[in-house]
């Protein structure tokens, strides 16, 4: 593959093909969560999904960064298919390719902000405290690089999980519902603070939420309940908001 | 690019989190090491220096009874005497001329609970503690005349009682001391000797004839009771000696004399050579130093189990941090080794402190068979326990990190990562 931005136009820095995903239920029964016969996102494109609860969105983002296994189908990632590799290769390009904000931040708690970011980073390209403290002081919190998350407002707590999620400069971002716990001030301001900073970076974004106001910023938004077939899946809701 | 803080900073952190259980865990492995450290270092030390310490004698000749209560009287000053032998037995034993020494012991009194030993000058003369060394009196001091009351002290004599040359004192009766059991005789200090880290640190030598003097001394050398009388000269046929302390020629000697008197002789003891003696006494006590060895590794497995329980209830607060870790991209053995590690590094600052446990049981005890037989164990000497029990107390320490870090190594990501969307 190519990775320079030229050599990149019309290609996908995730392509999802056949994906397939049940649940045992502890009845014993085989509850089918996902069905996707196709969905992909470019190299530094940034697309929403929306989706009720339920619907399988955490799932997929799961599978796509080699958290979960899917029944069958591929996930291919900066043209690895990652269903294919072993667990501790998935691991690795998880941490080499993949940034992940999650809803509640998932911050580690007795960790400073830098330490949090550096950590991020210890996986993939290895720990560089300069690049975590620039990060930090790109989502503006370069006077709280040793406050611990308990120490910081919940917006930043988000920013410090933006930063640690770019901080390997993955080549693509997952964010799960990231405005989720922010009220809607904080909300919009972490939304733009996650678009901007993949822009700067050249990463993708591939964004799930069930905000209307956040789904409305976005150019392309996927609805989940359209490109997943999947019969067992809650229904989608009846009014989105989508461009 | 800086250095990486690794799962060195996973550990440092969760140690910080979990410090008073951490401090605690640590504590309990420093018990451990510390015991195990001590039971096998004592254990090795005392039969070193019982068996092969500063005794300076090869053989020690007394009553027929027990050996190991003929060294333990004449040479630690512990037990009694079995009993007296002929004045005879002193001087044919010191004519043999495969004996390069002999020299007679008095026992039977104290002074403030020290043993009083009547003796000839040889054993400031001629006597060798260890090789090169003899009983020496400190500056200003002397060693008695052996017609006068007089008597040379041991260092730790001096120190505890107080005693200085110039002094004098008042034996007292019996190996026990009893202020109703005072002696009327009054002795002067002429010498405190050198200290020599040996039983002879806590002795009071006097000259054997004032010893036979003293008031209420009955002799039976001759088999009938004599009294001694003051200005008239004692009979050898009526003297009698408790042990007469030997140094030979060569080991054939021993083997000879071990033949004449042991085998086939049955007035007398042979105490040869002294460390099989009490390598002897070792060997039957040596069940003691096995219970103690044994509580010892009881207490390990003890410490084990404090770390793996310290460790193992932190697990369930800990899921998420690894569901974390791993979707970060940490595999799992990264997150299972930081938890051996952790373990390792509280078994670690145990090992620490288990050489100050060590340092502080050694003191004690060694301070304690100072005082109680003169014999002084080498505390801080670097010996195979102090080497062994720390590795093997690091080795099962991270033994005990495996059972978390395999619950580490199974954690869910997906469903730690709550909530889902």
């Amino acid at each position: 593959m190519t990775d320079s931005p030229a050599g990149r136009i019309g290609q996908h820095v995730l392509e999802v093909q056949h994906l397939k995903k049940s649940y045992l239920s502890p009845e014993g029964e085989r509850t089918d969560i996902l069905d996707i016969p196709g969905f992909t996102v470019g190299y530094e494109e940034q697309v929403a999904m929306r989706g009720p609860s339920g619907s399988g969105k955490t799932t997929l983002l799961n599978i796509i960064a080699g958290i979960l296994q899917p029944d069958s189908g591929t996930v291919s990632i900066a043209g690895t298919n990652t269903t294919n590799l072993p667990e501790a290769a998935r691991d690795r390009h998880r941490a080499r390719h993949l940034g992940y904000v999650f809803q509640t931040f998932n911050l580690l708690h007795g960790y400073s902000a830098l330490e949090n970011v550096l950590l991020g980073m210890m996986f993939g390209q290895g720990s560089d405290a300069q690049v975590a403290q620039s990060l930090l002081e790109r989502v503006g919190l370069g006077n709280r690089l040793k406050h611990r998350p308990s120490q910081l407002s919940v917006g930043q707590q988000q920013r410090v999980a933006v930063a640690r999620a770019l901080a390997n400069r993955p080549q693509l971002v997952l964010a799960d519902e990231p405005t989720g716990n922010l009220d809607r001030r904080h909300g919009h301001d972490a939304l733009m603070l996650i678009r901007d900073v993949c822009r700067d970076q050249g990463a993708a974004l591939l964004l799930v939420s069930h905000d209307p106001e956040v789904l409305g910023a976005f150019e392309r938004v996927e609805d989940l309940s359209v490109l997943n077939h999947a019969a067992d899946v809650a229904p989608a809701p009846s009014v989105t908001a989508s461009r | 690019m800086s250095k990486s803080p690794g799962i060195g900073l996973i550990v440092r952190r969760s140690l910080r989190h979990h410090a008073l259980s951490t401090t605690i865990t640590a504590v309990s492995v420093a018990l451990a090491t510390g015991l195990v450290m001590s039971v096998f270092a004592i254990d090795r030390q005392t039969r070193d220096a019982f068996t092969g310490g500063p005794v300076g004698f090869d053989a020690v000749l007394g009553a027929r009874g027990s050996q190991l209560q003929l060294v333990l009287n004449t040479v630690f000053q512990l037990e009694t005497s079995p009993g007296n032998i002929p004045w005879s037995v002193y001087t044919a034993i010191s004519h043999n001329p495969s004996v390069s020494l002999a020299i007679p012991f008095a026992v039977g009194d104290n002074y403030h609970g020290f043993r009083i030993v009547g003796t000839t000058t040889q054993m400031f003369t001629d006597f060798e503690y260890t090789k090169g060394h003899k009983l020496t009196p400190e500056a200003g001091g002397r060693i008695f005349n052996d017609t006068a009351k007089e008597g040379v002290i041991g260092a730790m004599v001096a120190r505890q009682t107080g005693l200085r040359v110039g002094d004098t004192f008042h034996p007292y009766h019996g190996v026990i001391y009893d202020t109703a059991q005072m002696h009327k005789e009054q002795f002067t200090v002429v010498g405190v000797l050198k200290q020599t880290n040996s039983p002879s640190d806590r002795v009071v030598w006097i000259p054997i004839d004032a010893d036979f003097r003293i008031a209420g001394h009955v002799l039976r050398g001759s088999g009938t009771i004599y009294r001694p009388q003051p200005g008239v000269e004692i009979p050898d046929a009526n003297k009698e000696v408790s042990a007469v302390m030997l140094k030979f020629r060569t080991a054939k000697t021993g083997f000879m004399l071990d033949q004449q008197i042991n085998k086939q002789g049955k007035d007398l003891t042979l105490a040869w050579p002294i460390a099989r003696v009490m390598a002897d006494l070792f060997n039957k006590i040596g069940w003691v130093s096995r219970v103690l060895q044994l509580v010892a590794y009881l207490v390990v497995v003890v410490a084990a189990g404090s770390i793996l329980a310290s460790i193992y209830n932190t697990m369930n607060e800990r899921r998420r941090e690894f569901a974390i870790l791993r979707a970060l991209g940490a595999r799992r053995w990264t997150v299972s080794s930081a938890i051996v590690l952790e373990a390792a590094a509280i078994t670690l600052m145990g090992i620490v402190g288990g050489f100050v446990v060590y340092g502080a049981i050694l003191a004690v005890v060694t301070e304690v068979i100072r005082v109680e037989t003169g014999v002084v164990l080498n505390a801080f000497q670097i010996s195979p326990p102090m080497i062994i029990a720390p590795i093997g107390m690091l080795l099962i320490g991270a033994l005990a990190g495996l059972a978390p870090a395999f619950k580490a190594y199974g954690t869910d990501v997906a469903s730690n990562l709550s909530p889902t969307s």
